[in-house]
C-alpha cells in the first residue's frame, strides 16, 4: 500500500488518509482480513501526526471499512468495497468522458477541479432545499 | 478539566512601554503536537519564556499540567518535566558531544539512557566531536537529543527546523512525530514553516499582536474554512458580508475566507446576482495569511 499525503491541497489530512486507504482496498492493494500498519508506524513512515492517523482509523472503523482489534491492530473488515466499488466502476466512465470533454474545451486541471467542486456545492444546496429546511446534507 | 498540558488565560506581558502579550488565551491538550504560529514579534518567544518561568507575566495566569507558571516553586517543577529547545541553541562550545550529554544527564533525574542511545545512533553524532566543530544540522540534532532524552512530558520548541537542510529537517520532524507517538508526551512548537506544521501537527494556535487569533484542530480548521470568490455585475456594497473573517474586494470580484457558514455566504452571493461563485478549500498558509494581514480591519 503506497500512501502519499499532500499538505498543500487544503483537504484535511485525515480525509486524505481515509480516501487513500479505501482506494487501496478497492483496488486490491490491501485485501480483506489483512492488517494495516499500526498507528505509530504509519505516523512515522508518513511523518504525520499519530493523532491524525488514529482519527482516520476511527472514522474508517465507524464506516465499517476496517476493524480495530484490541492491542493496536487495524484489519480490513470487508464492508469497504461492498457496493462502493460497483458504484465507482459505474461512475468512473461517466466522469472520465466529461473530463475529456472539459480538456477539449481547454480547461486546466485547476479549473476542472473548481468547476467540479462548485457543481458539488450546488448539488448539495439543491438536496438541502428539497429536504425542506434549506440545510445542506451531512 | 485536567486534559490540558498548557493552559493560558488572559496572559499579558509588558516590557517598558512595549506590550508583548495582551490577553493571550489558549489551551494545548495533552498528547497533541501543537503548532504555535505568528509573525515575527507576535509574542511567540515571550510566551515560551513565560511558560518556562524565565519571565513573569504582567497580568493573567498560565498553567502547565495544572501548575502555575508564575509561582517559583511550581515553575521549578515545570522545568523539571519540560524540555526546551530554543532558537539560540546555547551549548558549551568547548565541550565534546559526549561531555555535553553527560552534563545534561547529571542535571536531569528522569534521564532516559535508552532514548539517548537511540538518538545518538539515529542522528549519527560522533561522541568525541567538539560542539564548536558541529555543523548547524548536527547542532540541532544534539539539541534535540538532549531535549528528547530528558524524558520530558512536554517539549517546547522555538523554531526547531530553522536554517536546516531538507534531510535534517525531515529527520527532526520524524523524531518529533515518533516522540509524541511513543512517549505519550505533548509538543508545542513555534514555527514559520507552515507546510511543516501542516504535515506533523494536529492542532495550531495562531497569535498576532500578543493575542490568539485562532486555535483548534488543524483538520477541523481546514474542513471549516473555504475561500469563496464571487463576481458581480456591479461592485457590491462593502457592508454586504457581515460575519466573514477576511475579505478582499477588487472591483466586481470579492474574495472571502469563510468559516462554518459557507452555504449561507454562497446563497447570499447568489441572491445578490453574482455571475460566478467559486468555492475552494484552503491551506493553513492561506488561513494564516488572511488572518494576520496587516491591512485587516479587525476591531
Amino acid at each position: 500500500m503506497v500512501l502519499k499525503l499532500n499538505t498543500a491541497s487544503g483537504v484535511p489530512i485525515y480525509l486524505q488518509l481515509m480516501e487513500q486507504i479505501k482506494y487501496a482496498i478497492e483496488t486490491g492493494a490491501v485485501r480483506l482480513g489483512e492488517q494495516l500498519p499500526g498507528i505509530r508506524r504509519l505516523a512515522e513512515d508518513l511523518v504525520m501526526n499519530p493523532n491524525t492517523v488514529a482519527k482516520a482509523y476511527r472514522e474508517l472503523e465507524h464506516e465499517g471499512v476496517i476493524e480495530l482489534r484490541h492491542g493496536s491492530g487495524a484489519f480490513v473488515s470487508g464492508q469497504a468495497g461492498n457496493g462502493r466499488a460497483d458504484r465507482f466502476e459505474r461512475g468512473r466512465p461517466v466522469l472520465e468522458a466529461a473530463m475529456r470533454k472539459l480538456a477539449d474545451f481547454g480547461l486546466s486541471e485547476e479549473e476542472m477541479r473548481r468547476l467540479f467542486e462548485n457543481e458539488l456545492n450546488q448539488l448539495r444546496e439543491q438536496r438541502g432545499r428539497t429536504k425542506g429546511n434549506g440545510r445542506a446534507g451531512d | 478539566m485536567d486534559g490540558l498540558a498548557i493552559d493560558v488565560r488572559a496572559l499579558a506581558k509588558r516590557y517598558g512601554d512595549t506590550e508583548a502579550l495582551r490577553g493571550l488565551t489558549f489551551g494545548v491538550p495533552r498528547g497533541s503536537l501543537c503548532g504555535f504560529l505568528g509573525r515575527n514579534g507576535a509574542g511567540k518567544t515571550t510566551t515560551l519564556k513565560l511558560l518556562l518561568g524565565m519571565a513573569r507575566p504582567t497580568a493573567g495566569e498560565g498553567f502547565i499540567f495544572g501548575r502555575r507558571i508564575d509561582v517559583e516553586a511550581e515553575s521549578v517543577a515545570i522545568r523539571r518535566e519540560t524540555a526546551f529547545v530554543s532558537e539560540s541553541k546555547d551549548l558549551y562550545p568547548f565541550t565534546t558531544v559526549e561531555q555535553m550529554i553527560r552534563i545534561a544527564r547529571a542535571a536531569c533525574p528522569g534521564w532516559r539512557a535508552d532514548l539517548e542511545s537511540k538518538y545518538l545512533k539515529l542522528f549519527e553524532l560522533k561522541p568525541k566531536q567538539k560542539v564548536s566543530a558541529l555543523s548547524r544540522g548536527n547542532l540541532t540534532r544534539l539539541n534535540l537529543l538532549l531535549a528528547l532524552s530528558r524524558g520530558a512530558r512536554l517539549l517546547l520548541l522555538d523554531e526547531p527546523t530553522q536554517g536546516l537542510d531538507t534531510v535534517v529537517r525531515e529527520e527532526v520532524l520524524q523524531a518529533l512525530v515518533s516522540y509524541v507517538a511513543t512517549e505519550e508526551s505533548t509538543i508545542f512548537l513555534s514555527s514559520h514553516e507552515l507546510h511543516e506544521v501542516e504535515q506533523i501537527c494536529d492542532r495550531v494556535v495562531i497569535i498576532d499582536h500578543g493575542r490568539a487569533l485562532l486555535e483548534g484542530e488543524l483538520d477541523d480548521l481546514k474542513g471549516n474554512y473555504r475561500r469563496v470568490r464571487a463576481t458581480f455585475p456591479q461592485a457590491p456594497p462593502a457592508n454586504s458580508w457581515n460575519g466573514v473573517r477576511a475579505l478582499v474586494q477588487e472591483g466586481r470580484t470579492v474574495s472571502m475566507l469563510v468559516s462554518g457558514h459557507v452555504d449561507d455566504v454562497v446563497a447570499r452571493a447568489r441572491s445578490m446576482e453574482a455571475t460566478t461563485v467559486a468555492v475552494d478549500p484552503v491551506t493553513l498558509k492561506e488561513i494564516f495569511l488572511e488572518l494576520v494581514r496587516p491591512d485587516d480591519s479587525r476591531a
